[in-house]
């Protein structure tokens, strides 16, 4: 941290790996929590179940797990973009069941060839997107109201897309590979160590700029720890994959929406407007920002994220029916950004939190599978769970402002 | 008055503005030329932070020109007065809280390199916060660290970078809606300090404050609004406090405009 004028009251991380210790307590204690509270989350539902149930955390398990969640994370994505804005879009579930119904219906009624049924369906999102996100920025119509209409009403176009069958499978490999297919080890091993690689790259050079330019750098007790959790985490989860059935397609896709739109939001201009819009619209209209633009963009995103999150449940489902992006799948996608750290407020959050939020939804309902439980009780504690995460919101917000950091 | 010879860097002429009932504008001129700074004065509500939103783009006016350098303009939106030159400092500053202050300086002109020339561009975060750095330091602000939320800034500091963000883009003119009301002895010191260099770099300034004191150490010339109207222009080095204060609350003049008016 640079201090400009040194001020003696600045309370700096002391060097070391208690003085970093140290700097993580005090920024947890005033509610600057990040993704603190997630994680140990994610510690304490493993140890539950894995102590209930020995079945949890073994590979075939865990693959399973990561092909649970990579639609509702893929959505959820989405979902964090538009809670960045201080805004919401409840139209995600539909919207990702229309899609993934216009993707079936035109591959196995009309012959398009897989690849290009599924980019029609993304496209599809991203109309719906536009379509929704000037509506509420033309009309001024709370983005509540217009992606509840949403919701209603696509969900009736896809009635109405799949007609009197209901349900249409799909067998074309370009489509059902998504969910199903999985990088060998050699594949897998290169593709983790390549992250590694470019993860340590990026790191290093931007800390070599800073200290060209004279700026500072945090300590390298951080760094070190960044290091060890992040490529550690990598080469783990590679490791305990191959043990299962390798690394599946769908968690790769998964991880390039996190990484792409987490590197847009935290490193491009167009994510810090995002960014000023969720906290102060009015300040960002008069610093020239386009507001309106990136709220229509926000929207569009949105939906087309949904979109690509129902072509991967139906490529896992392997069909597409009625039910297909109702039910829990709106209210899981933002429960999970919630629940993965991100502001229901605006302004605040991480694309990560999608990733997150989804694991810890998607490992409760996991396991509570494996023991066999009731949807009753299931759903009574993803409630629970959902109710703890926007209270822990609600309450560190409160602590920020106490720090004034709100 | 001052200066009647050359052309005014900005020059309004006329400028209406109603908010429902209110009239908040009555045809009000107003003009700063370069190398000027302008007092702008007036009671609370008499409409001066609208006739700088006004000029800045943020309400559209009813009626009324706006020239700048002997040219009309229209003024659009934000974007069109920070083309012109002009940078402001909002009364209510205009900062976004969940941001740190390098981000908050450079909203809207983010400094990016290129990632894939052409096509993908990545914030500038080295360069911005250098700058920041330099800016800041130039107007001795005390701030703890550049990558501070605004949120955990106080008033005083919050206004200090409100003004450093509104003068390190090389403006023509510079519209300041109170910028000392939060501010200590020494920080006002410094503002003050800058308006009169600013002064001598040529841009025109316009000051909106409540202290006669600083207003009469800064400025060149004043003008009083009243209830929405232009109720007096002052030579500042000729007025008396009294002369102002009387335009102010209108107590020596009567309806018609005073003597001093233009
Ligand atoms: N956004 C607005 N909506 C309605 N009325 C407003 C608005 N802004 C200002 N006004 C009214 O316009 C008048 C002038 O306000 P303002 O320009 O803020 O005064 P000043 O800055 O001189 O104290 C006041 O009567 C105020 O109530
Ligand atoms: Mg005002």
């Amino acid at each position: 941290m640079s201090a400009i004028a040194g001020d003696p009251r600045l309370i700096a991380d002391r060097p070391g790996l208690a003085g970093t210790l140290e700097g993580v307590w005090r920024r947890v204690s005033q509610g600057e929590i990040g993704s603190l509270p997630v994680v140990a989350a994610l510690i304490l539902i493993a140890i539950v179940f894995q102590s209930l149930n020995p079945n949890f955390l073994t590979p075939r398990n865990l693959t399973n797990l990561v092909l649970q969640i990579a639609a509702m994370g893929t959505i959820s994505v989405g979902v964090v973009l538009v809670l960045l804005l201080g805004e919401i879009d409840l139209s995600v579930g539909a919207v990702s069941g229309l899609c993934a119904a216009v993707m079936a219906v035109l591959n196995v009624k009309a012959g398009l060839p897989g690849a290009l049924a599924v980019g029609v369906g993304v496209l599809a999102g991203a109309g719906i997107g536009l379509l929704q996100g000037v509506w509420i920025t033309r009309f001024r119509v709370p983005s509540f109201v217009v992606t509840l209409a949403g919701l209603l009403g696509w969900q009736g176009l896809l009635l109405w897309v799949l007609g009197d069958t209901g349900t249409v499978n799909l067998t074309d490999p370009a489509i059902t590979n998504l969910a199903g297919i999985f990088l060998g080890p050699r594949l897998g091993w290169f593709v983790g160590l390549a992250a590694v690689a470019v993860f340590l790259a990026s790191l290093s050079r931007a800390r070599r700029r800073r200290v060209a330019a004279g700026l500072g750098v945090g300590t390298t007790g951080a760094l070190v720890a960044r290091i060890v959790l992040v490529g550690g985490g990598i080469l783990l989860a590679i490791a305990v994959l191959d043990a299962g059935r390798g690394v599946p397609l769908a968690m790769l896709i998964l991880l390039g929406f996190v990484v792409a739109f987490d590197w847009v939001t935290t490193r491009t201009g167009w994510g810090r407007h995002v960014f000023a819009v969720g906290g102060n619209a009015e300040a960002a209209r008069r610093a020239g920002v386009a507001v309106d633009r990136v709220r229509v963009l926000v929207f569009t995103l949105s939906a087309t994220l949904a979109a690509c999150g129902g072509i991967l449940a139906a490529s896992r489902l392997l069909a597409v029916n009625q039910s297909s992006g109702s039910g829990d799948v709106v209210l899981n996608a933002i429960a999970a950004a919630v629940i993965g750290g991100t502001s229901l407020f605006g302004g605040r959050g991480t694309i990560w939190s999608a990733l997150l939020g989804a694991l810890v939804i998607g490992s409760i309902s996991n396991g509570m599978d494996l023991l066999a439980l009731a949807s009753s009780v299931k759903f009574m504690i993803t409630g629970g769970v959902l109710l703890a995460a926007v209270t822990i919101d609600a309450v560190s917000r409160r602590g920020r402002q106490a720090a004034g950091r709100a | 008055m001052a200066r009647p010879d050359r052309t005014p860097l900005l020059e309004l002429r006329g400028i209406r503005k109603r908010f429902g009932a209110v009239q908040a504008l009555y045809d009000v001129d107003f003009e700063v030329y370069a190398g000027e700074v302008v007092g702008l004065v007036g009671d609370n509500g008499a409409g001066k932070s609208s006739l700088i939103k006004a000029v800045a783009g943020i309400y559209a006016t009813d009626s009324g020109e706006v020239h700048f350098e002997g040219r009309q303009v229209t003024i659009g939106g934000p974007n069109d007065t920070a083309r012109l030159g002009i940078s402001t400092v909002y009364q209510d500053l205009a900062l976004c809280d969940n941001l740190d202050v390098v981000a908050n300086l450079f909203l809207g002109r983010e400094v990016v390199r290129p990632v894939i020339p052409g096509l993908v561009a990545a914030l500038d975060e080295v360069t911005m916060e250098q700058r920041a750095i330099q800016v800041l330091r130039d107007l001795s602000v005390q701030i703890p660290s550049v990558r501070t939320p605004i949120a955990s800034l106080s008033g005083g500091q919050r206004q200090s970078v409100a003004v450093a963000r509104s003068v390190m883009w090389n403006s023509k003119v510079v519209l300041l809606d109170e910028p000392t009301a939060a501010l200590g002895v020494a920080q006002t010191r410094q503002v003050l300090d800058l308006i009169k260099r600013l002064r001598a770099q040529g841009l025109g300034v316009v000051v909106i404050s409540h202290n006669l004191a600083d207003v009469f150490e800064v400025c060149d010339r004043i003008v009083v609004l009243r209830l929405g109207r232009r109720a007096g222009n002052f030579d500042a080095r000729a007025a008396s406090r009294e002369q102002i204060v009387a335009a102010i609350t209108g107590a020596e003049f009567g309806t018609p405009a005073p003597a001093g008016a233009a």
